[in-house]
């Protein structure tokens, strides 16, 4: 049972290649582009949706933050698409791997720190001591709030693949429950419905991108703009 | 100019379609494929441009343009895991298949 319930998450390899490439590659051919005003339904909606959460999500930034606007645009839909594929039956979710959530995290969140150290020493700095801390406490808070910075690419990496790991594992187990009880009939519809709010809950795995993105944004406007 | 439906003078045979090769044609046909990596990168993109041309990039394109492709990927990722699927378990007596079946 164990080695089963985790075998969906094993990266699929042709060969001992790893075919996970292909399946990381697949989103983008979702996703066309054009260079016409007036598209297809396809590409409209899809423009329509990138304009609104674009217009939402750089709205609080000044010039120099919007300089990451395609980058974080970029991220949302490549991580939104990669979640939503993964509920597909049968399909490799890339983002359950912790690997690839950390080499997102670290490079991110890197780069906006060391931009505000460079250009605002003084105000980076200032970061690591809240206002109005007794001052025998200065020491300690300072340890508390350094300890909380460096922290913040491994929270970023974990929350998402826990969250999506988390979901993937629960509707297996839930699905298998279903199957085993649909013999005896009983409570199996209750189970069901489980399944479907679930699934239904489980949509808001893109609500997980708005939430990646979003403490990203956070934080590179913290450092960015204070 | 010779009219349409005439041909004065015989197609090579690199340059026939794959319905038009005869049977007996088709071991020099498919060797002289061009098989470089640009070659085989200009036929995936050839192929993605006549589905996108078919089903998407049309007036009124419906759902179906996009659900097709998805239910081909759900085919490959099953065609992945088959092999697991089948494994035969020792703990449960039977492979997960054969437990999907007895429950229908």
């Amino acid at each position: 049972m164990n080695e089963n319930l985790f075998a969906s998450f094993i990266a699929p390899t042709i060969l001992g290649l790893p075919a996970a490439v292909l399946i990381i590659l697949f989103p983008p051919l979702l996703i066309p582009t054009s260079k016409y005003l007036i598209n297809n339904r396809l590409i409209t909606t899809q423009q329509w949706l990138i304009k609104l959460t674009s217009k939402q999500m750089m709205a609080m930034h000044n010039t120099k933050g919007r300089t990451w606007s395609l980058m974080l645009v970029s991220l949302i839909i490549f991580i939104a698409t990669t979640n939503l594929l993964g509920l597909l039956p049968h399909s490799f979710t890339p983002t359950t791997q912790l690997s690839m959530n950390l080499a997102m995290a670290i490079p991110l969140w890197a780069g906006a720190v060391i931009m505000g150290f460079r250009s605002k020493i003084k105000n980076a700095l200032a970061h690591f001591l809240p206002q109005g801390t007794p001052t025998p406490l200065i020491p300690m808070l300072v340890i508390i709030e350094t300890t909380s910075l460096l922290i913040q690419p491994m929270a970023l990496a974990v929350r998402l693949t826990a969250n999506i790991t988390a979901g993937h594992l629960l509707m297996h187990l839930i699905g298998s429950a279903t199957l085993a009880m649909s013999t005896i009939n009983l409570p199996s519809t209750l189970i069901i419905f489980t399944i479907l709010i679930l699934l239904t809950i489980l949509e808001i795995a893109v609500a997980l991108i708005q939430a990646y993105v979003f403490t990203l944004l956070v934080s590179l406007y913290l450092h960015d703009n204070t | 100019m010779a009219s349409v439906g005439e041909c004065p003078a015989p197609v090579p045979v690199k340059d026939k379609k794959l319905l038009e090769v005869k049977l007996g044609e088709l071991p020099s046909w498919i060797l002289m494929r061009d098989f470089s990596p640009s070659g085989i990168f200009g036929a995936f993109q050839r192929g993605y441009y006549r589905y996108y041309n078919k089903y998407i990039n049309v007036k009124k394109g419906s759902i179906s343009g996009i659900t097709m492709v998805l239910a081909c990927y759900v085919l490959f990722s099953y065609s992945f895991s088959y092999k697991h699927l089948n494994t035969y378990h020792l703990a449960f007596l039977t492979s997960e298949h054969e437990r999907l079946r007895k429950y229908h």
